[in-house]
């Protein structure tokens, strides 16, 4: 099946994949019409997305080096964009988002601005020249480029860190769902998550993680968009709700008004007994701050969040694996649009979630219903049972009000579907795309960073001699061991999902964006430029993450520069670094000129 | 081939590549300065910032990339870089 002609019946093959997936829907709602329960149908969605997953990651397996790292160099455009897609959106997009948004409103959108834009400086500033590069890793370019084996570990220990600060959320987030669907306890959940990890990518590496990636994508797209279009058609707010809830939002912010944001204050929350980590709506929905400060927030974290995608190792070097130059491009633009597609429905659903539960004129609204009829309600008796909803009754009056009901923010999207009064199968399918879209992120994240340990610390440091054979099993030894040590952090549960996602954004920012940039851009670029740019820079975030984290030493923001935005202080001081100590250095060699030229040329070889 | 003809395909590129980041940084960054004041006007029946937010900047991206992608194509095709898909 994946020999011969496979590439060019990958249309009929995913086709055919996405066919079976829809009938298998039915199938389970059918189960469900005829009495099956829901916790089967739950378990039934999760197993058989996974055990598909797994069978096309041991279809993939390979002992080549090419296919291994790169996929061979084959996969065609668009499906690479399917891939990127699925490698990107990972479990806070698809779990977390909505629910970001449900909450904070306007203000949290910046992260939507953030993650997308990010990828017009993928596409015009570095994907199709690491492309042309022809390298494996994204420390093999700056490796090759700068020369050296200081600035190709400077390169790995950014990319260690910043993927591994975003890895451990991921396994995190498969073990949430796996402990909620299958019935079993999280530290149990996150080890069956990353097992089902591991069967996707181990065998066939690059290769394996592009062909589950793609079919991950078809799974998370499916089981974002059908509740949407069903909720707002149920609702009658129009069939294309992405574009058609204007009067929703302004519906929302008439409720707004009439309910009152209220702000609780710590002293209640606490007296009330509300678990931790539970939210009440105290911001509004479409409302902007006013106020330079309000803005420059909302841009800084902009900023932040495009830079350092324009800097995460485990996207870039997914457009290593397209046939040409010209494919990479056209590639980032698809990618792009596939996210897209997710992203512009996020406000959507937060919507439709929220004035289901506000709206009192509305079957699902709860807000303004007597607290014992809310507490009967089925979905909001079994979210309060495993403490991931509370009802605390401030004013006494059994009356629920806006700031006495309280929800984890990651569970919106998962409850959705529930408070709106849809079939269980929805969720069952929901749960099943939350799952492949951490497994898909974790996947890449995890081969990016064994694969930086393997082909640049074994391989091009310890052991350049190493034939093929035992290089793959270093790869397989060290992505084994690396997916364990995540989910061995992850089980410790230290964070919740966004606080580290954003930090590894950062982390990258600080120290790989500008060597990266610089060394096709900047010919004068020079080693010990690179080394100290990564070097200064990731010390200066790291050092000010520190300072602000609340988690550490929880000093004042300056500028309001908080934990989530240290970036913008480590890659200034990666770049004035950088360019400092290349000036003060020589000017690099006419070879590694010469092979900067080259990368500029679109056609032709590969550099390396 | 020429260095020069190298050199012309490059400034081409440069080029390109500041106007797309021109254009990105319009969308990504200056708009979002006036949020408070944009929010008065109405798109779809949206409030302005809340829907570039939400979709618009986001949908602009994805032309852009398209766009951008294309126009680098014909660069590369004038100065005898083109490839086959």
């Amino acid at each position: 099946m994946f020999k011969g002609n496979f590439i060019d019946n990958l249309p009929k093959i995913y086709g055919t994949y996405t066919g079976g997936f829809l009938v298998f829907c039915l199938l389970m709602a059918l189960l469900e019409a005829n009495g099956v329960s829901a916790k089967t149908i739950g378990i039934l969605f999760l197993v058989f997305t996974i055990a598909i997953y797994a069978l096309i990651g041991i279809l993939s397996r390979t002992m080549q080096a090419d296919a291994y790292y790169v996929a061979g160099r084959q996969v065609p455009t668009v499906f690479n964009g399917m891939a990127t897609a699925a490698d990107w959106m990972s479990g806070a997009s698809f779990v977390a988002m909505a629910g970001g948004i449900f909450y904070g409103g306007y203000t949290y959108m910046a992260f939507l601005v953030g993650w997308t834009g990010g990828y017009v400086l993928v596409s015009s500033l570095l994907a199709p020249y690491l492309r042309k590069f022809g390298c494996y890793t994204v420390p093999d370019f700056i490796g090759t480029r700068y020369g050296g084996n200081l600035v190709r570990a400077c390169a790995v220990l950014v990319l260690v860190l910043a993927s591994f600060t975003y890895v451990t959320a991921q396994i995190n987030a498969t073990g949430t769902i796996a402990s909620r669907f299958l019935g079993i306890p999280f530290e149990l959940g996150v080890w069956v998550g990353l097992i089902s990890i591991l069967l996707c990518s181990m065998l066939g590496g690059m290769r394996a993680v592009t062909w589950t990636q793609v079919a991950q994508y078809i799974v998370l797209i499916i089981a974002y968009l059908l509740p949407i279009f069903w909720l707002s058609n149920k609702f009658g707010f129009g069939f294309f709700p992405q574009f058609m809830l204007g009067d929703e939002v302004a519906r929302l912010g008439e409720l707004e008004a009439q309910y009152g944001l209220v702000k609780n204050s710590a002293a209640d929350i606490k007296s009330a007994g509300v678990p931790g980590g539970l939210k009440s709506i105290s911001v509004s929905h479409a409302g902007v701050a006013e106020g330079g400060m309000a803005a420059w927030k909302f841009i800084s974290l902009a900023i932040c969040m495009m830079v350092g995608t324009a800097s995460l190792p485990h996207i870039l070097m997914r457009y290593f694996t397209t046939p040409s130059v010209k494919s990479a491009r056209r590639s980032v633009a698809w990618s792009l649009f596939f996210i897209f597609l997710l992203y512009f429905s996020a406000p959507a659903l937060a919507t439709l979630a929220k004035i289901s539960i506000l709206d009192p004129n509305l079957a699902t609204g709860i807000i303004g219903k007597s607290i014992t009829d809310v507490q009967a309600i089925g979905w909001v008796k079994e979210w309060i049972a495993v403490k991931q909803a509370y009802i605390a009754d401030f004013n006494g009056d059994g009356i629920l009000q806006l700031n006495e009901w309280f929800m984890r923010g990651d569970v919106i999207v998962l409850a959705t579907p529930e408070m709106g009064g849809l079939p269980y199968v929805i969720s069952g399918l929901v749960a099943a795309g939350g799952m492949a879209a951490a497994m898909s992120t974790a996947d890449g994240l995890i081969l990016a960073i064994s694969n930086a340990l393997s082909h640049d610390v074994y391989y091009k440091m310890v052991d350049p001699k190493a034939d093929v054979a035992k290089r793959l099993i270093v790869a397989r030894i060290l992505l084994v061991v690396t997916g364990a040590f995540g989910a061995y952090i992850a089980s410790m549960r230290l964070t919740g999902i966004l606080g580290s996602v954003a930090w590894a954004f950062d982390f990258a920012m600080s120290g790989l964006f500008f060597p990266l940039v610089l060394g096709v851009w900047w010919k004068r670029a020079t080693r010990q430029g690179a080394a100290a740019g990564m070097l200064l820079g990731l010390a200066a975030g790291t050092a000010y993450l520190v300072y602000v984290a609340p988690a550490f030493m929880g000093n004042t923001p300056w500028l309001g520069i908080d934990h989530l935005r240290f970036g913008l202080i480590g890659a200034p001081v990666c770049l004035v670094s950088m360019v400092v100590v290349s000036l003060m250095t020589p000017e690099p060699d006419a070879k590694t000129q010469a092979m900067v030229d080259e990368v500029r040329i679109p056609s032709g070889k590969t550099v390396l | 081939m020429s260095k020069n003809n190298a050199e012309a395909h490059w400034m081409k590129t440069r080029s390109l590549m500041f106007l797309t980041l021109a254009i990105w940084f319009f969308f990504s960054i200056v708009i979002f300065m006036f949020g408070s004041s944009l929010n008065n006007a109405s798109f779809l029946g949206y409030p302005l910032a809340y829907y570039m937010c939400a979709q618009g900047s986001l949908g602009a991206f994805v032309i852009l990339i398209f766009w951008s992608s294309g126009k680098q194509n014909q660069i590369d095709e004038e100065h005898g870089y083109g490839e086959d898909d």
